[in-house]
């Protein structure tokens, strides 16, 4: 591991117990405009203070349905939009205070969904890869995406020259993958990044990098809608609702039993594998609810089957799960004395 | 249950022309009982959607040429033209897309969208065909159906469009409903919805399904049959338990190890490697042998012949053969 | 059954196509309509760079007793115009001024209407309201009362009618470049490439203009049409190009009195007209689908 920092440059700064990024109290609001003046009439809170750490070397799987802000996350970790409030302590160094964008930048990189729209059509795979080192001033940049583009599987002599078209999804999200590590970075955010590729192609790309996490000593932030992908790359998972978080604990727990109404209804949606023990009843109703005007208290109280008044009254405060300190859901149902008629049960188990 | 097959497929072949050839279906065979789900599972460019185009004639004449025969209740349907073809379509045979916000019109209401296809295939006044229209809207379990009779496409939310999308294709009680990834865009605790409505209405209807997707999971969901197919054709056939359970062609155990259903955290997945052909030259041999872990020199030598396994349950693979086993 | 085999398995095929602009040329060479228009507009353009090599008759010697002759008159191929002078020599020589009248400003608009669009597309925000809110001014005028405006403000002339067109193409350019930066700053690429460090202007440089600089150069083609009708008409209502100069606007204008007497040989400017900006916005048509990479 050390030699992996050594090579990179980037060296660890508070030693292992520090996490690698905390994310503190994150809130993107945007406006949306509508009328002839583009007076502000409302506002999409798509992250809506989300708190989290990832420690070096782990992978924090985000999960979550479409609006519920995982890949604003990602691009507020990455600096890719701005934050409204809440920080980002990059190893110690708060964005803003002790390091610039230029900085977090170069320890945080990004893989997107669409494999095609993230490659520029006019350059050459080994140009697209190489841009990253050549604004960074890095000594021989050609050579060095020639590198990556070896690791991840594609031979430079057969492939260094093509363009994006000429790849198929699966060679062109390893291009991808090259071209973020070849920053150098510590922390990669992999935001939905097998889910277009077919289910074959996936798992080469899984396992590849679950490679290169051991090789280059790296930290993930995988934000997927599959459970199932998630649970396999995946040490600890956060579970997001309409830009809050619900759940996060470690992903054999939550896989196990999960705290939060949310959370279990996710899990229940999954298509049975099993053709004599078909789903019988969908775990909830309706679409989700429209992120510009999210429903009061807990977000999810409209479709939970649990709700009680106080769930619409009151916002529930993450609290701790089965004496596991790592594993927090915040529902008012795992919160003694919150009033909820199944809170004291639970405390009383 | 043995009289005509609802739909048979005989020695199906397509071919795109172009800038590049493809030969996107290559000798499909394949039929289907009246009344039965059949789940077309597949990759991209495995030529599963555009067998469901071929079965609505939806394909571009020009620029596409089919060979073989396509049956749907006996009738030879790539004949069809004219008067006889826009009666078919929507009348006996429609369909369901992956994006309802793209196949629904935007201009028109709900209401009104249902109730102009009803009138055109049943004859009826638009009085009586709002009635089924609010009929339709109902069964398809949307809430306050009056209300959404009114509704533009864009006032609904992603998983009532596909509702309303469904409501539409089934106003005509077709015998046969196509369903092209219909919950491939939706959420998961969405698509569940939708497959578990399918799956009622198909009962309730009793039309025959051809449900085209990529996920293994929603075919176990809502398919009595499942088809896997490979490079324009289909490499396994056979009841959904017999496919998921005892999966017999190499393809159809690397997809299913590939849905990381059961899989062990750290430890290395049993990936298939390389990716499928460009079918710009019709297969001489198994479209699989390249990445196929278990190939052989005979697997390379010509087409693989297809070993009927018993209660439907068959395979394209050489290894099944009695010389093999 | 063993999973053990010595077979070597083949590598699966990979899709394998050359370059992009090889491809664009591959698939504009399949479009006769295109290649035809291509083949005239260069002609066009040739004879009228080589028309003094050509072995003409010098198109500003008149002849009274030969004013309007027939298409096919001995000596002049294509008659003669009401001065007597040879209307082959004068369509070909006219062609140089109206080719360059109808390209120049287009070319100029191009290059400036790029730069505004590229910089009000990727700044977005106050920068693009105002650059784009006082392209929308122009707008408001429709383009032909926005170049006789323009030209008769400044006077008469070649130069002043280069000028005013150049001004009427601007805001349509910026339009189209502005909206094709938008779409291109929005994919991932762009977001990675900031994501990379790269600053603003590398970005442009590298990531923007290859892509943008396709679409603007088709429509910009689409205007050099446009373009070569408007300075016609410039001409036609004699602020543009000045008699003698041969120019298939003002030949028009002269030539019209005697749509009586000889129409065929009246109606050859406007046919010249006609062909050129017909084969300027197929080939532009034709430009756009090779382009056009998702096929």
């Amino acid at each position: 591991m050390s030699k992996t920092e050594a090579e990179s440059g980037q060296q660890d700064r508070g030693g292992p117990g520090q996490p690698l990024i905390i994310a503190k109290d994150l809130k993107k609001h945007f406006p949306v405009r509508s009328g002839l003046f583009s007076r502000r009439s409302a506002t999409v809170r798509a992250v809506d203070g989300v708190s989290f750490d990832v420690m070096k070397g782990e992978t924090l799987g985000i999960v979550g349905e479409s609006g519920c802000g995982k890949s604003t996350t990602a691009r507020l970790l990455i600096g890719l939009i701005e934050l409204d409030e809440g920080g980002i302590i990059f190893d110690g160094d708060s964005l803003g205070g002790d390091i610039g964008l230029k900085e977090l930048r170069r320890g945080v990189q990004m893989v997107f969904q669409d494999s095609y729209a993230s490659l520029n059509p006019r350059l050459t795979i080994v140009d697209s890869v190489a841009f990253g080192p050549k604004i960074q001033g890095l000594d021989k940049p050609a050579e060095r995406a020639r590198d990556l583009l070896a690791r991840v599987g594609l031979d430079p002599d057969r492939f260094a020259q093509r363009y994006p078209h000429e790849l198929s999804g699966g060679q062109r999200q390893r291009v991808n993958i090259a071209r973020a590590l070849a920053m150098e970075p510590r922390l990669v955010i992999l935001d939905e990044a097998v889910s277009a590729l077919d289910k074959s192609v996936e798992a080469q790309v899984l396992n590849l990098l679950n490679d290169l996490r051991r090789e280059f000593g790296l930290t993930y932030v995988f934000i997927s809608h599959d459970l199932n992908v998630v649970r396999y790359i995946s040490d600890r998972v956060l579970v997001m609702y309409l830009g809050e978080v619900v759940e996060i604990g470690p992903s054999e727990a939550i896989y196990a039993k999960q705290a939060h109404p949310y959370t279990a209804s996710l899990f229940a949606a999954m298509p049975s594998m099993d053709p004599d023990n078909r789903t019988e009843e969908p775990p909830l109703a309706g679409d989700p609810p429209n992120p510009i005007d999210p429903p009061s208290g807990c977000r999810f109280h409209t479709r939970c089957r649990f709700a009680e008044d106080v769930c619409a009254a009151r916002k529930p405060a993450l609290s701790i799960i089965g004496g596991e300190e790592a594993h927090l859901a915040a529902c008012h149902i795992h919160e003694p004395g919150s009033g909820h008629s199944l809170a004291n049960r639970e405390a009383a188990q | 249950m043995t009289g005509t097959p609802l739909v048979e497929f005989n020695g199906l072949k397509v071919k795109f022309k172009g800038e590049r050839t493809v030969h996107a279906i290559n000798g499909l065979s394949l039929s289907m009982q009246a009344g039965e789900t059949l789940g077309l599972l597949g990759e991209s460019g495995s030529g599963k959607s555009v067998t469901l185009k071929t079965l609505l004639r939806l394909l571009p004449p020009r620029r596409s040429e089919i060979e073989g025969e396509v049956r749907v209740n006996g009738t030879d349907i790539t004949t069809l033209s004219g008067r006889a073809l826009s009666a078919y379509r929507g009348g006996e045979v429609s369909m369901v897309f992956q994006e309802p916000a793209l196949a629904l019109d935007p201009v028109y209401t709900i209401g009104d969208q249902i109730a102009e296809t009803v009138m055109r295939h049943k004859g009826v006044g638009r009085f009586a065909a709002m009635e089924v229209a609010l009929d339709m809207l109902n069964r398809v379990r949307i809430p306050s159906p009056e209300r959404r009779l009114k509704n533009f496409p864009h006032e609904m939310s992603g998983g009532m469009r596909q509702r309303a999308m469904i409501a539409l294709a089934l106003a005509c009680r077709p015998k046969l409903l196509l369903a092209d990834e219909p919950t491939t865009a939706l959420d998961a605790t969405v698509q569940i919805q939708i497959l578990l409505l399918l799956r009622e209405l198909q009962r309730e209807f009793g039309m025959g399904v051809i449900f085209v997707t990529h996920d293994i999971g929603v075919a176990v969901e809502v398919s009595d049959r499942i088809a896997v197919m490979y490079a324009g054709n289909i490499v396994e056939t056979g009841t959904t338990r017999d496919v998921i359970k005892n999966p017999r062609h190499p393809y159809t155990r690397g997809l299913l190890a590939a849905n990381l259903h059961g899989a062990v955290k750290d430890e290395r997945l049993d990936a298939i490697p390389g990716s499928p052909p460009a079918l710009e030259e019709p297969p001489s041999a198994c479209s699989f042998a390249p990445r196929c872990a278990f190939a052989r020199p005979q697997c390379l030598a010509g087409l693989p012949p297809v070993t009927d396994l018993g209660a439907g349950h068959s395979v394209a693979c050489v290894l099944e053969q009695p010389a093999f086993s | 059954m063993s999973a053990a085999t010595d077979t070597v398995v083949p590598e699966a095929p990979v899709i394998t196509a050359a370059g992009y602009w090889t491809g664009v040329l591959k698939r504009f060479s399949r479009d006769p309509v295109a290649v035809t228009c291509a083949v005239i507009v260069l002609l066009l353009i040739l004879s009228a760079v080589f028309a003094p090599y050509l072995g003409l008759d010098d198109p500003y010697k008149a002849s009274m007793i030969k004013r309007l002759k027939p298409i096919g008159y001995p000596g002049f191929p294509l008659g003669t115009d009401e001065q007597g002078r040879d209307m082959l020599s004068r369509l070909i020589y006219g062609g140089r001024l109206t080719l360059f009248v109808g390209l120049v400003p287009v070319v100029l608009a191009f290059f400036i209407g790029s730069a505004f669009g590229l910089v009000a597309g990727y700044a977005g925000g106050r920068i693009n309201a105002l650059i784009m809110r006082t392209v929308d001014v122009f707008f408001a005028f429709p383009s032909v009362l926005l170049a006789i405006a323009i030209s008769s403000a400044l006077g008469a002339g070649i130069v002043n009618s280069l000028v005013s067109l150049t001004i009427v193409f601007i805001p349509p350019i910026a339009r189209v470049a502005e909206s094709a930066t938008a779409s291109v700053r929005a994919l991932d690429y762009i977001d990675a490439a900031r994501a990379s460090g790269g600053g603003a202007l590398t970005i442009i440089r590298v990531h923007i203009i290859g892509n943008v600089l396709g679409p603007i150069f088709v429509y910009a083609t689409s205007l050099t049409s446009v373009c070569m009708i408007l300075a016609a008409g410039l001409s036609f209502l004699g602020i543009g190009v000045r008699p003698p100069e041969p120019e298939w606007g003002l030949m028009l204008n002269t030539l019209r009195t005697a749509i009586y007497v000889n129409p065929w040989v009246a109606a050859l400017p406007g046919l010249m007209i006609f062909i050129t900006s017909l084969c300027l916005n197929l080939l532009s048509d034709g430009l756009r689908s090779a382009m056009n990479v998702k096929d």
